[in-house]
């Protein structure tokens, strides 16, 4: 018999919602106090990066369980190199999927290193997709198919996550003097809205297309199973009723009322 | 230095459907059949524990792989063709089984309309209602003809099915029952029912019971688990080829099947096919594989461009309208022919949507093919209108009303609001062959190896346009009649184009059949004019699209293909069926 994550869900709930807190809204006055800590300091890498991690420092003294160590263990970059480009990240999909009443926004399901992984695999770099040249648009290619847009450019999916971060960073730089994760919640939004209209200019990719990009990452990240990074704990999936992976519902497909059950992750699914 | 290979009776290309009921019948007969497949080995353990949205539905990891081959794509003929670069335009098969293991398992037959379109609609409306472009044509079979091989191949799915109250005549009930209701599905065939239209269960190769089909192999039954398209089965439920045609090829011992085998030229010596080609893949090294007989199942576009590369058939000319290899490319479109429809809101009422099968729903044929009068209609065929429950899996299912923002705070409660009070209702429409619309050579891209992809061109037309929005109003009026509080529905403007996303996988046409050696390639049973030993099955036999997913009819006529090749092998030869 394998152990459930049932059986320890209390304490894992409560790391886990922990330990994203300082990625938790970067719009928030206690991120902007924490950043606040450096201003004029010398901005080094490591530095910046305790910042996010400072809470999971002072709970690795604290003798954490396996479970808590593995979680932290996954959360490091392995595609963003940039700090700063993560931050920008983490903010936009936060905007895209925020937190409110229902539950945990982007940031606390974990999507930014959802889209880290993600972006660091096959797929970061089209590794399915017919690469050959010529790269070109076509006349009458309607809009009306994004994907279609997408899938003739030269760029690969990284290289349009980093293009497009950084001119969402630039942007909010010369709007509103300060960087994108910085800015106000309002401010932030206005951007992306740029980004979705596509009115920003970008260089070989339409914005919308960067946009479509995003946002469709940022479900993917709220809502995949968590084995991936993303849906922390499964909140994506309890926030939408979703039972996850489930072996069977011949005995109630039929019923008329909603049938409201506990996620199962495949983690737990396959070692059933 | 292509290395020669100890000749087989039979070589099939492809691992499909198609391929899979040919082996499976020509290896119980004794003949000694090789497949060859391009993509991994895969069996039924392969499928278990595969609940995972991402991976299978978002990153395709059981589609082709486009990096190695593709299609290239263009609406106009004075257009360059471009590459279909991702698969979220392309979800073709692959791996053992090919589409069949990630099917819905959606299995129709299709009218006594379809295998006579051209006569039946001249008999009832006069010439004049063809237009100058529609290249629509009899396929030389009548259904009553064809209907032992549906009974054959609905047999060996243990399709579950309702009969259908206006349907073809059977002759046999479907193997097991029909799948069991749900309250979404009650909610549309009450609607219908009053709006005087009759609904029944789509029929489904997700098998309801625990089913023995005639070769012995054994279907479980269905647990509606919901990951069921573009999955594999997890637990043996969904008829695919692995579990049924190719396990019963295997048990004969005259079949092999080589993966990771990409076969790239049929051999001949213009009269004969003497065998294929082949690159195994993994070290890059070419084979030369003789065989008495040679089967391409590659699907549709496969099937064409190995006809084409290997100069077999007349290529077809889309200005004169001369020639037949790549002739009549139809399918169902993404934006156009079905996925389009409409979608009702419901505030007070939560469905258990994200429960489901890959073929529960229901159906109507009120509109299918000619069983609507068209004197007045400005379009051809028709269209059958469905809710199906597939199962509502999170990343694809965030419906929000038209005119909601699609990110941020109002979007995510809206989103979770409506996850499960929306319903969508489709219809499926038909699609006549054109002039213009056709398959040959790309002139400029190439393969992995060095081969010229396929290009496909096709265009709609106002015909096509008009008989979507037909259904489109059908679709409303049923939802409207359904009580959803919020009805949003699909506009097809004038200007809307094929968009190049061949994400239906329902592609047909390139070698067509018929009775005519001048405007077919091949024969009912599959079997080229041009030439005796090579059969070529699948949906690029079909000379137009009916408004049906098209794999049980595949089915039908990869079994009487089977019954052509073991006439012509027990024969000694000949065309098994003469051109008129
Ligand atoms: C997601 C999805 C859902 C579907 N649902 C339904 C449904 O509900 N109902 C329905 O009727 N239809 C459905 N279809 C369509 C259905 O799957 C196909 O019509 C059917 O599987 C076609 O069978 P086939 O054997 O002709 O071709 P395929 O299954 O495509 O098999 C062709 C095989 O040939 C191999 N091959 C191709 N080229 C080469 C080469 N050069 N060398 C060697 N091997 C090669 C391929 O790898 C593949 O395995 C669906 C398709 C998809 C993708
Ligand atoms: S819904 Fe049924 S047939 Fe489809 S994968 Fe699940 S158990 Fe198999």
């Amino acid at each position: 018999m394998t152990k459930k994550h049932s059986d320890d869900d209390g304490h894992k709930k409560n790391t886990s919602t922990e330990d994203s807190k300082p990625l938790q809204d970067p719009s928030r006055r206690k991120f902007v106090k924490n950043t606040g800590m450096i201003a004029g300091g010398v901005v080094g890498g490591s530095l910046l990066g305790g910042l996010l991690t400072n809470e999971f420092k002072s709970k690795s003294n604290e003798n954490p369980s396996n479970q808590e160590h593995n979680e932290r263990f996954q959360e490091a970059r392995q595609f963003f190199s940039r700090y700063e480009d993560f931050l920008v990240l983490a903010a936009a999909t936060e905007r895209i999927f925020p937190k409110d009443d229902n539950g945990p926004g982007a940031i606390e399901l974990g999507v930014p290193y959802f889209i880290d992984k993600q972006l660091a695999g096959r797929w970061g770099i089209n590794g399915r997709d017919y690469r050959h040249a010529p790269f070109m648009q076509q006349s009458s290619k309607k809009v009306d198919n994004s994907n279609a847009q997408v899938e003739q450019l030269i760029l690969n999916r990284g290289e349009i996550f980093i293009q497009g971060l950084r001119k969402m960073n630039q942007l909010s730089e010369n709007r509103f003097k300060t960087t994108f994760d910085k800015a106000d919640e309002d401010q932030q939004i206005e951007i992306l809205k740029d980004f979705d209209d596509g009115k920003v200019k970008m260089n070989g990719v339409p914005s919308k297309s960067f946009f479509i990009l995003l946002r469709q990452s940022t479900l993917e990240g709220a809502y995949a199973d968590p084995l991936y990074g993303g849906n922390k704990n499964m909140e994506g999936w309890k926030m939408k009723n979703f039972p996850g992976a489930q072996a069977s519902y011949a005995n109630v497909v039929e019923e008329d009322d909603f049938v409201k059950m506990e996620p199962m992750s495949l983690n737990d699914y396959q070692q059933h | 230095m292509v290395k020669k290979l100890d000749k087989v009776d039979v070589v099939t290309v492809g691992s499909g459907w198609s391929g899979g009921i040919v082996a499976a019948e020509l290896s119980k007969k004794g003949y000694q059949v090789l497949v060859l497949e391009r993509g991994q080995y895969k069996k039924q353990e392969d499928f278990v524990g595969t609940k995972d949205e991402l991976r299978f539905s978002l990153r395709y990891d059981l589609m082709q792989d486009l990096s190695k081959d593709t299609i290239t794509s263009r609406n106009y003929m004075d257009e360059k063709a471009l590459p279909v670069r991702n698969n979220d335009q392309a979800r073709l098969g692959s791996n053992t089984g090919g589409a069949g293991v990630h099917w819905n398992g959606i299995s129709f037959r299709w009218l006594p309309y379809d295998f006579e379109i051209y006569s039946k609609t001249v008999e009832r409306y006069g010439k004049e209602k063809i237009p100058d472009e529609v290249t629509i044509q009899d396929w030389g079979i009548t259904y009553d003809e064809l209907e032992p091989y549906y009974d054959r191949f609905e047999k060996t799915a243990g399709i579950s099915g309702e009969e259908n109250p206006i349907g073809p005549k059977r002759s046999d009930k479907y193997p097991t029952p029909p799948m069991k209701d749900t309250t979404a599905i009650r909610l549309f065939k009450k609607a219908t029912k009053e709006l005087g239209y009759h609904p029944y269960h789509m029929p489904s190769a997700n098998v309801t019971e625990t089913y023995e089909n005639p070769d012995g192999e054994t279907i479980n039954a269905c647990m509606y688990c919901a990951f069921c398209e573009e999955y594999g089965c997890d637990f043996g439920a969904k008829a695919d080829p692995i579990i049924t045609v190719l396990a019963t090829a295997e048990k004969t011992g005259n079949y092999e099947i080589r993966n990771e085998a990409t076969v790239v030229r049929v051999l001949h010596d213009g009269n004969r096919a003497t065998g294929v080609v082949y690159v195994d893949t993994n070290t890059g090294e070419e084979y030369e594989q003789p065989a008495d007989l040679v089967v391409l199942a590659g699907f549709v576009f496969t099937n064409t461009r190995l006809l084409l590369l290997s100069k077999i058939g007349r290529p077809y000319d889309p200005t004169t309208g001369k020639g037949v290899i790549g002739k009549n490319f139809t399918g169902h479109f993404s934006n156009l022919s079905t996925y389009v429809g409409a979608r009702g809101y419901f505030e007070d009422k939560k469905f258990n949507t994200f429960m489901g099968t890959g073929a529960l729903g229901a159906t109507i044929d009120d509109f299918s093919g000619d069983n609507m009068d068209h004197t007045d209609l400005d379009f051809l065929h028709g269209f059958e209108v469905h809710y199906s429950q597939l199962g509502a899996r999170p990343i694809a299912n965030n419906q929000v009303p038209e005119g909601t923002p699609t990110w941020g705070k109002e979007f995510k409660e809206k989103s979770l609001h409506y996850t499960y009070r929306n319903l969508f209702i489709t219809p499926q429409s038909g699609y006549t062959p054109k002039k213009h619309n056709y398959m040959d050579l790309d002139p400029t891209y190439k393969d992995f190896l060095g081969n010229p992809l396929l290009r496909v061109t096709c265009k709609y037309t106002d015909q096509d346009r008009n008989l979507s929005r037909k259904g489109i109003s059908i679709c409303k009026e049923i939802m409207e009649k359904m009580g959803a509080d919020i009805v949003d529905t699909d506009e097809i403007s004038d200007d809307v184009e094929f968009n190049h996303a061949y994400y239906t996988d329902h592609f047909l046409g390139g070698v067509i059949m018929g009775s005519d050696p001048e405007t077919s390639a091949v024969n009912t049973y599959s079997q080229m004019w041009d030439m005796e030993n090579l059969f070529v099955v699948g949906g690029s036999s079909f000379p137009h699209n009916s408004n049906y997913n098209p794999t049980g009819t595949i089915g039908a006529f990869a079994y009487r293909a089977a019954d052509g090749m073991i006439k012509y092998l027990d024969n000694g030869g000949g065309l098994v069926e003469k051109g008129k």
